[in-house]
């Protein structure tokens, strides 16, 4: 399997028994890496890190946390206070979803732009959907568990779009909540979920790097290795450069965790939930502010939620959606174009979705979440035919050897000596 | 990184702000003046004397109808705090009553105050202030610093971002106290509510609780409204936050930890990338 050449007796042992050691030298040592991957390939290594961190910090938070209605927001508030250090467990758990959600819609909107999501790339990319569903999901019964007065009433809010279930609705919201509204049953399942997702989550991780790993890498040029010059080894030089991009990363995470910990978050919940008081706005955490906004956008209950579903479920078909033959945007000119007018969208989206549904912005979400499914409806499956692609190297060891074209996305290291 | 590149992490960093710029709750509430509080920016400390007469302002005045459960007498003596010695604690610990029990005749007992007691509410649930107060509910103070804010709009939480400015909640609570007014003419306001600038729908159920010179400083500071306000706002800040000294100065060690690394690390990198291109 591998050049791995084991001098200790015990190793040599174990390794012929159960072949792991020549496996991880496989996968992360000696494994093959384009040699023109940009720093916008450093965030998946990023999104193994923060999946880590929050696991190790929430089993910590578990261990002095209430899932009782009762106790749940002084629980929280014990840690806050009582627990040594516990300030910084919960805010580094609390603003690392937040950061795990920005290092993973860059990581969606890199592969949407290098085409990472085309043959035979596409189980890979479904996978990475999967995961994206697991996360929102994992992420709002996470918010819940403070039990403050957002926590009550996203989760009143959110749980009641299944009521919009034709015939069952209501009989599944009841199910949902294990009773007649959200109360002490919804918070302990939704912290036995919150608890369990994330297993699950890292279940699918290594699925989806088990299948990154089969097929190789997509790059900033889009085209398939070809010989041995087009790769380096994963260590060092994959390694040292996500490393770096790492330590940046925990950098901006640390700003937000230690100078301005509750700026991602809402004051409501700060007041301890109260059924019988509605706060005057009822906003999401700004990750699901998009999807959100395509909820509200639409007129009907029912087409709000198939929508947002819509939304991300889209994404699963991008595959074949896409008609066109070249992976990368950087030799898609018309792509390229279509490519930030959906990341504006999609910001637009996320604008609206904190904004009041009234007046203007009403019909201001209601155009994004048209523009939001024609760029993946219409648009993406007849640029293919319209577009008339540039030239593309003959290999990647050429791109990276013989100067580069402009690309918006910059692949700086590549080009350094 | 190149020009490009930092727009897109500038444009990144305003669509957070943009999802921050919400609408807080808002009638025609006024929005609050930003304070200068010792607390703000990354070198941020807490002003002993000042914690220490905004307790003196609490526990005179506010004390009366609202409640401060979470803290404990024992966090008064700790750093990052008022910072009492142990001896000022322990008096102002004995000067509550705290009900205890079952004894082990299975009665339930008053005794005095220990430092490890938290500070005991004025009513014994929230049905019973309710009673008190005509309907009303005056919340405890433990996290209100936290728990209130205002609209800061699309610039101004971006600014936020960069000058790390997190004092909202007692802006608003400097804000509130000192914000009563005569109501406008043509409205009649009924028994029990007051006429605030600040507060959302600007009728509170609160009289105002401040007036100039009811609590005396022994420190010399001027015995005013505007002075109270601010102390109970910092003592408040500092009881939804105690840590937030330390959080600081974890931080600022933590952030020169990761210069120096991915210093180090940058130049690794260069090096092993150095043949390959």
């Amino acid at each position: 399997m591998s050049e791995l050449n084991l001098k200790n007796p015990v190793l040599r042992w174990f390794e012929a028994r159960l072949p792991i050691m020549s496996f991880m030298h496989h996968s992360f040592v000696t494994y093959p890496t384009p040699r023109n991957l940009n720093y916008w390939w450093t965030f998946g290594g990023i999104l193994t890190v923060m999946l880590i961190i929050q696991i190790i910090t929430g089993i910590v938070l578990v261990m002095h946390y209430t899932p009782t209605t009762a106790d749940a927001f002084n629980s929280v508030e014990h840690i806050m206070r009582d627990v040594n250090y516990g300030w910084l467990i919960r805010y580094v758990h609390s603003n690392g979803a937040s950061m795990f959600f920005i290092a993973v819609y860059i990581h969606i909107f890199r592969g949407l732009y290098y085409g990472s999501y085309k043959d035979p790339r596409e189980v890979l990319w479904i996978l990475g959907v999967i995961i994206l569903l697991l996360m929102m999901a994992t992420a709002f019964m996470g918010y819940v568990l403070p039990w403050g007065q957002m926590s009550f009433w996203g989760a009143t809010v959110i749980t009641n779009l299944f009521s919009a279930i034709p015939g069952v609705g209501q009989a599944v919201v009841t199910w949902l909540w294990g009773g007649y509204s959200v109360d002490n049953p919804t918070l302990q399942r939704f912290f036995a979920l919150h608890y369990l997702l994330p297993f699950v989550i890292f279940g699918v991780v290594i699925l989806h790097i088990w299948a990154l790993h089969h097929v190789g890498q997509n790059n900033p040029t889009g085209i398939d290795v070809k010989s041995n010059k087009d790769t380096v080894p994963f260590t060092p030089y994959a390694a040292t450069k996500d490393n770096f991009a790492l330590i940046l990363f925990l950098m901006f995470f640390a700003y937000f965790v230690f100078y301005i910990p509750n700026y991602l978050g809402h004051a409501d919940n700060y007041i301890p939930a109260n059924p019988l008081q509605t706060p005057v706005h009822i906003v999401p955490e700004w990750y699901l502010l998009p999807f959100y906004a395509i909820l509200r956008a639409i007129p009907s209950k029912l087409g709000g939620v198939v929508a947002m579903f819509a939304s991300i479920l889209v994404l699963v078909f991008v595959p074949w959606l896409d008609t066109s033959k070249v992976r990368s945007a950087r030799y898609r000119p018309m792509y390229k174009q279509f490519f930030w007018i959906l990341v504006i969208c999609c910001i637009g989206l996320g604008y609206l979705g904190a904004k009041p549904a009234e007046g203007v912005y009403v019909i201001a979400a209601r155009i994004l979440t048209f523009y939001y499914f024609l760029h993946f409806l219409v648009i993406l499956p007849l640029l293919g035919y319209l577009e008339k692609p540039k030239n593309v190297p003959p290999s990647i060891a050429d791109s990276v050897l013989k100067g580069r074209e402009s690309d918006p996305m910059p692949a700086r290291a590549g080009a350094r000596r | 990184m190149t020009v490009r590149g930092s727009a897109i992490l500038v444009a990144a960093v305003a669509a957070l702000a943009l999802s921050q710029a919400a609408p807080a709750p808002a009638a025609e509430a006024a929005k609050p003046d930003r304070q200068s509080w010792s607390f703000q920016g990354p070198f941020g400390h807490y002003d002993r004397a000042q914690l220490q007469r905004g307790l003196k302002v609490y526990r005179e005045v506010c004390q009366a109808c609202h409640g401060l459960k979470l803290v404990a007498f024992r966090n008064l003596a700790e750093t990052g705090g008022p910072e009492f010695s142990e001896g000022q604690v322990k008096t102002i610990a004995s000067e509550y009553k705290i009900q205890d029990g079952p004894n082990d005749k299975g009665e339930m007992f008053e005794r005095d105050g220990r430092p490890s007691d938290r500070f005991p509410s004025p009513d014994a649930n929230e049905q019973a202030a309710r009673a008190r107060f005509n309907g009303s509910y005056p919340p405890d103070l433990s996290v209100i610093a936290k728990a209130r804010s205002y609209e800061v709009g699309l610039p101004g939480a971006l600014a936020d971002f960069f000058r790390q400015y997190q004092e909202h909640g007692p802006d608003y609570l400097q804000a509130l106290l000192t914000g009563y007014q005569e109501p406008p003419a043509g409205v009649t306001l009924p028994d029990g509510q007051y006429w605030n600038k600040y507060f959302p729908g600007n009728r509170i159920a609160m009289s105002q609780p401040l007036q100039d010179g009811q609590v005396s400083y022994t420190d010399g500071t001027p015995e005013k409204l505007d002075q109270y306000a601010r102390d109970v706002s910092a003592f408040l800040m500092w009881a939804a936050e105690p840590h937030l000294e330390q959080r600081k100065r974890i931080g600022f060690q933590v952030m020169i930890f990761l210069i120096i690394f991915a210093g180090l690390m940058y130049f690794t990198k260069k090096k092993v990338w150095a043949d390959a291109h």
